[in-house]
Order: structure tokens, then sequence, then C-alpha cells
């Protein structure tokens, strides 16, 4: 089977964000960047199906050259090939027009993205990128089954879940559910080493489109400070719901 | 001019995040000086309501195919409906389904896919909006030149109000081709009754600090008192006390509901990401240096098990009193 997870590289979960003076652009210093969460687990998914069904893995990432830490620990963790589309990831349809171009004759059975990356959160790459190649699209996928090319899929729904059957080739967008948190592979030393002799590929990027640009950013409204109860009056926090709040 | 909006129906009926997304369009379509066409595919309910929220005309699509949801078809329908209308601007829920279509329509359609869109645009030549950006962290400014677009908004984010206004009904006639490359429901399993999360007014959340899955009794008790949706933090859902799609946060569902309670949720950054941006919000905590306090509005630094039960019994006399 050959397997397509596309990776991408975001500011750890626990970063403060920050941006350059004038608001323009988001200010990367003292940022640790990691594997988007989401893609962890479809990573660990790819890596499952490696191990039962025998599959051969590329992971792909637009980006540019600071992302190849989060290819190498891809590697790592147990894929055999990776690809850097050597460009800025500035929009979602360019990337996955980027993306597209470059799987569009290599016959993935399965690609695997995350539901969002954690930084810009479009959820637009793998929608986009299933059209370009007229494959059926599972959007928060929390299961998937393989039974020779005969897939079960499980995606979330608002309030609850549905199962799907379908056939490879397909896309699907993960998340937590696809594995289980515990499941999630971290790179062991024997990986870390054997990574170095993995092909990373830089390819330069197609041309593709950009649909959208961003202006500036802003932080949220800072909250002001609390007004705390006294754990024996609840009463007086009901009372500042319903007057003050206007929310019971 | 048209701005076209996806009428999305659960089972049939609308939800509520259908309505504020009619509204929605509806005030972005006065800005364009546009009508606005609202698509309901495969919904039972009375049809000419949405009029109430805006619409101006409701098409609406009957056809077996479409029973159930399929983001393929629905996508293809939503373009057949855009472009017999000629709609440039198409908006969509952010909901599961939404975010299964919107792309999907985006990309067909060759328009700007614009997500997590949380105000109304600031100006519509050339279309400049804002979007949440960073999980919540913050708010980016994003602009494009395209015609056309597709704009998913955030649950909760713009609200709706009900006119008296009337609009058309029209049945729209649609097939979908045999080439979409589709997948077949085997079923669905919904926790019927329940208040969905995302688009709950009220929710009441739950961490680590109540100990064990059989603690959330009161939890539950004081959500049904409140009306409120059930959530949880994510080592909560890790270690399987509740489940998964009760996760909210950085890594979970983002929510941003009027009133959000957390009860023993210490308020880690990741955990904030997915909440900060509720109205209102109400901590408690035994830790009074809990980081969740500097993000809340009402707090009680108190024992959750002798706290939630008082609270409980006052919540209720509160509703009995109104
Ligand atoms: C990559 C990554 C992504 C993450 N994403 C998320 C996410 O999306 N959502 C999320 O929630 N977390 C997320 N986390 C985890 C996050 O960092 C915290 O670990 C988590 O939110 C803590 O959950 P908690 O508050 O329930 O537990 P704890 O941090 O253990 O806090 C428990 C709290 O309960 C209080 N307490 C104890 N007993 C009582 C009592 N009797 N009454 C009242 N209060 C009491 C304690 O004072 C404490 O503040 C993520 C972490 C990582 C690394």
């Amino acid at each position: 089977m050959n397997l397509l997870v596309c990776i991408s590289h975001v500011p750890d979960t626990t970063s403060k964000i920050a941006f350059t003076d004038d608001h323009t652009e988001f200010d990367a210093s003292g940022i640790t960047f990691v594997m988007n969460p989401y893609d962890e687990f479809g990573l660990t998914k790819a890596m499952h199906l490696k191990e039962s069904n025998g599959a051969r893995i590329t992971v792909i990432n637009v980006g540019l050259s600071a992302t190849e830490s989060t290819l190498r620990k891809a590697l790592a963790i147990g894929a055999d090939e990776a690809i850097r589309i050597n460009a800025e990831p500035t929009d979602a349809a360019y990337v996955a027009e980027l993306i597209a171009d470059y799987a569009r004759d290599k016959n993935f059975d399965l690609i695997i993205t995350g539901r969002e990356s954690i930084d810009y959160n479009g959820g637009a790459v793998p929608g986009i990128l299933s059209v370009h190649l007229n494959l059926p699209f599972v959007n928060a996928c929390i299961g998937l089954d393989l039974n020779g090319d005969q897939a079960t899929l499980v995606r979330e729904i608002d309030g609850g879940k549905e199962t799907l059957q379908g056939k490879l080739p397909l896309l699907i967008a993960g998340q937590k559910g696809l594995v289980e948190e515990k499941d999630l592979r971290i790179p062991a030393m024997r990986g870390i080493m054997m990574a170095r002799k993995k092909p990373l590929t830089v390819i330069e990027p197609s041309e593709a489109t950009k649909q959208t640009m961003v202006l500036n950013y802003d932080l949220p409204k800072e909250k002001e400070a609390c007004t705390l109860i006294d754990p024996d009056q609840v009463d007086q926090l009901v009372e500042l719901l319903h007057r003050e709040a206007k929310v019971i | 001019m048209k701005v076209l909006v996806y009428a999305e129906s659960w089972n049939g009926s609308f939800k509520k995040s259908t309505f504020e997304a009619i509204h929605y369009a509806a005030e972005v379509a006065k800005l364009m000086n546009a009508e606005t066409v609202a698509l309901s595919i495969s919904g039972t309910e009375d049809h000419a309501q949405l009029g109430q929220y805006g619409a101006q005309i409701i098409k609406t699509i009957e056809n077996a195919a479409l029973e159930t949801f399929d983001n393929q078809t629905y996508a293809e329908a939503i373009i057949a409906v855009a472009d017999e209308m000629g709609a440039d601007t198409i908006i969509i829920s952010n909901t599961n389904n939404g975010k299964a279509i919107a792309p999907l329509v985006a990309a067909k359609r060759k328009a700007a896919l614009i997500s997590n869109v949380i105000e109304l645009p600031e100006s519509i030549s050339p279309f400049t909006i804002k979007r949440k950006t960073f999980s919540s962290k913050a708010i980016a400014k994003y602009q494009t030149h395209s015609d056309k677009k597709v704009i998913t908004i955030t649950a909760n984010a713009f609200g709706y109000a009900e006119g008296d206004s009337s609009a058309s009904v029209e049945s729209f006639d649609f097939t979908p081709q045999e080439t979409t490359p589709s997948l077949t429901s085997l079923s669905v399993d919904s926790a019927t009754g329940k208040i969905g999360l995302t688009e709950a007014d009220l929710v009441v959340s739950a961490g680590r600090g109540l100990k064990g899955p059989e603690n959330w009794g009161m939890v539950e008790e004081l959500a049904d008192a409140l009306g409120a949706a059930t959530a949880c933090s994510k080592p909560v859902s890790d270690i399987g006390w509740r489940p998964h799609s009760e996760h909210v946060g950085q890594t979970g569902i983002a929510i941003n509901p009027q009133l959000y309670i957390a009860v023993g949720i210490s308020g880690a950054i990741q955990h904030l990401a997915g909440v900060n941006a509720s109205k209102n919000i109400v901590v408690i905590n035994t830790d009074p240096d809990a980081p969740f306090f500097k993000a809340a509005d009402y707090g009680i630094v108190g024992d959750a098990f002798e706290v939630l039960p008082k609270l409980i019994s006052a919540i209720k006399s509160h509703k009995a009193s109104i």
C-alpha cells in the first residue's frame, strides 16, 4: 500500500502568540515548532497500517527549510520518505494545489491529513486537495478499518458519529480517535539513526494560485479582573449570572 | 446579485446555527445590495420560517439520493444552485458537516475559502473579513480579491434575531452526477436529546479535579438544571472518564457559549485556547492560583464536591422563581 501523510509544522501548543510591531506578521522568535498534533494521529495510523498490511509511507510538507526538523521526526517515527515543497504555506488553496501537483501521478491508495493545523485552523487543505485529486473525502475522521481496498470509516458529526463505507483510494482528515492518544508514536534512538539515511527530497513549487492574504493580526481583548464569590454564598453567583451577565 | 446560504438541517429540522448563518448571510447581502437565497436539502420542517431570519428566496431540494448527508453530493447541490442563481458569495455554518462541504464547494468553484469567521466583512471590495486563528489565541484580518468566496461562520459568534419578513419557497431540481466520488453511510450514532456542544448557549465543563467518572452525576445535574451542554478537559477524555466528543480546547472542540462553567479545570493554555471566547466564564477550583481565574469573569475558590450541590439547588430555586 502506498500512503501519503501530510504534515504541518506549527507552534507548540504552549506558545504565547505574539506579532511583529506592526501586527502584520507572526513573531516566531522564542517559539518552538512541532508536528501539528492532528497529524501525529495520522502518522501513527499510517504506522499501524504499515505494520499490519505492509505499506510505504511518504510524508509531505509545504514549507521553508526550518520545517525539516518536523519531517525528520516523521522519518524517525517510521515514514520511509519525506518531501518538502520549498514554499511558504501562506494560503490553504495554494498549499493544497502544490501537494496535489506532487501527488497526482503517484498512485497513493490513501492520503491522511490532520483535520486542521493548529496555527491557521483553516481546515481547508484536506478538502481542497481531495477535489484536485478527485478522491472521496472524510473530514474529522475518528476511525478507519481496511479490508483489502474496502474501507470502513467513522467520522465525527455534531453530537455523535457516523460510520461510512468506501473504497480506496480516498482522503481522510484525522484527529484523536483515529488512534488513541496513548498509542501516539515518538521517535526512538534507532529510528532517529535510521532517519538520517532516509531520503528527504526538496522540490520547488509548481505554479499555484493564492486566494487569500492576511492583512494583520490582533490578540483577543483581555478580560477584566474576575469577581470572586464566597463558596458559602453561591446564591450571589446565581444572582450575578441572572442580573449582570443575563445568561440565566 | 445573490448571497447563497446553506440551511443545514439535522434529521429534517433546522439547527440554531442555521438561523445564525441565514441572519449572517442576510446582513452580508445588505452590504452587497444583494438578495439572500437559502438552500435547504432534505429538510422536512416548514421552510418559510427561514424568512424570519432574513432569507428572501428559499430553494429546496427533495431527492432520495440526498436523503442522507454526503459531502460530495451536497457540495455539488450547493454549486448547482449557486450557478443557477449567480451567487458568488456562499455562507456555510462551521459545523462538522459544514466543514466537510465548504472546502469542496470552494475548490470546485475556484472560490476563496475563509473559515472560522467571527464578524461581518469590514469591506466588500476588496473583501476584508476577520477570522479566528492560532486556535482562538488571535484574530486575523483576511483579504481576498477573488470574486467568488465561501465563508464559514463560527457558531455563537454572531447571533441572530427573528424578523417578520416573508420568503418565497421554490423547489430546485437536482440529480447528482454518477462520477462524483462518494461514500455510503452505514449508520449514524447520535446522542439524541442532548444539547450539541458547539452551538450550546450554556456549557458546564469539568476536569481532573473531579477525581473520577463516578463523580460526573453532579456535573450532569448542574447542566440539566441550567439546560446546558457538558464538556471536559483533554486528560479527562484521554483516560476515558468522558467521551472524546466532549473534549474542548486547542486540540478538541473550540466553543464560545454565553456561559462556560469550568469545574476542577486548571486552565492550561491549551484548554483556554478553545474556550476563552466564551462571553462569561465561571471557574470553580480549590486552588486560588489556578491560571483559569485570570481568564474568568466569576470565580469561586472552593471544593467542587461542596460547591456544586449548593449551586445546583440555588439554580433550581432560581428557575422555580422565574
Ligand atoms: C499538545 C497538547 C494539546 C493539548 N490540548 C488540550 C486541549 O485541547 N484541551 C485541554 O483541556 N487540554 C489540552 N492539553 C492539556 C493541558 O495542557 C492540561 O494538561 C489539561 O488541560 C489539564 O486538565 P485539567 O485542568 O482537567 O487537569 P489538571 O491540570 O490536573 O487540573 C485539575 C484542577 O482541578 C483542581 N481541583 C482539584 N480538586 C478539586 C476539587 N475538589 N474541587 C475543585 N477543583 C479541584 C486543581 O486545583 C486543578 O487546578 C493539551 C496538552 C498538550 C501537550
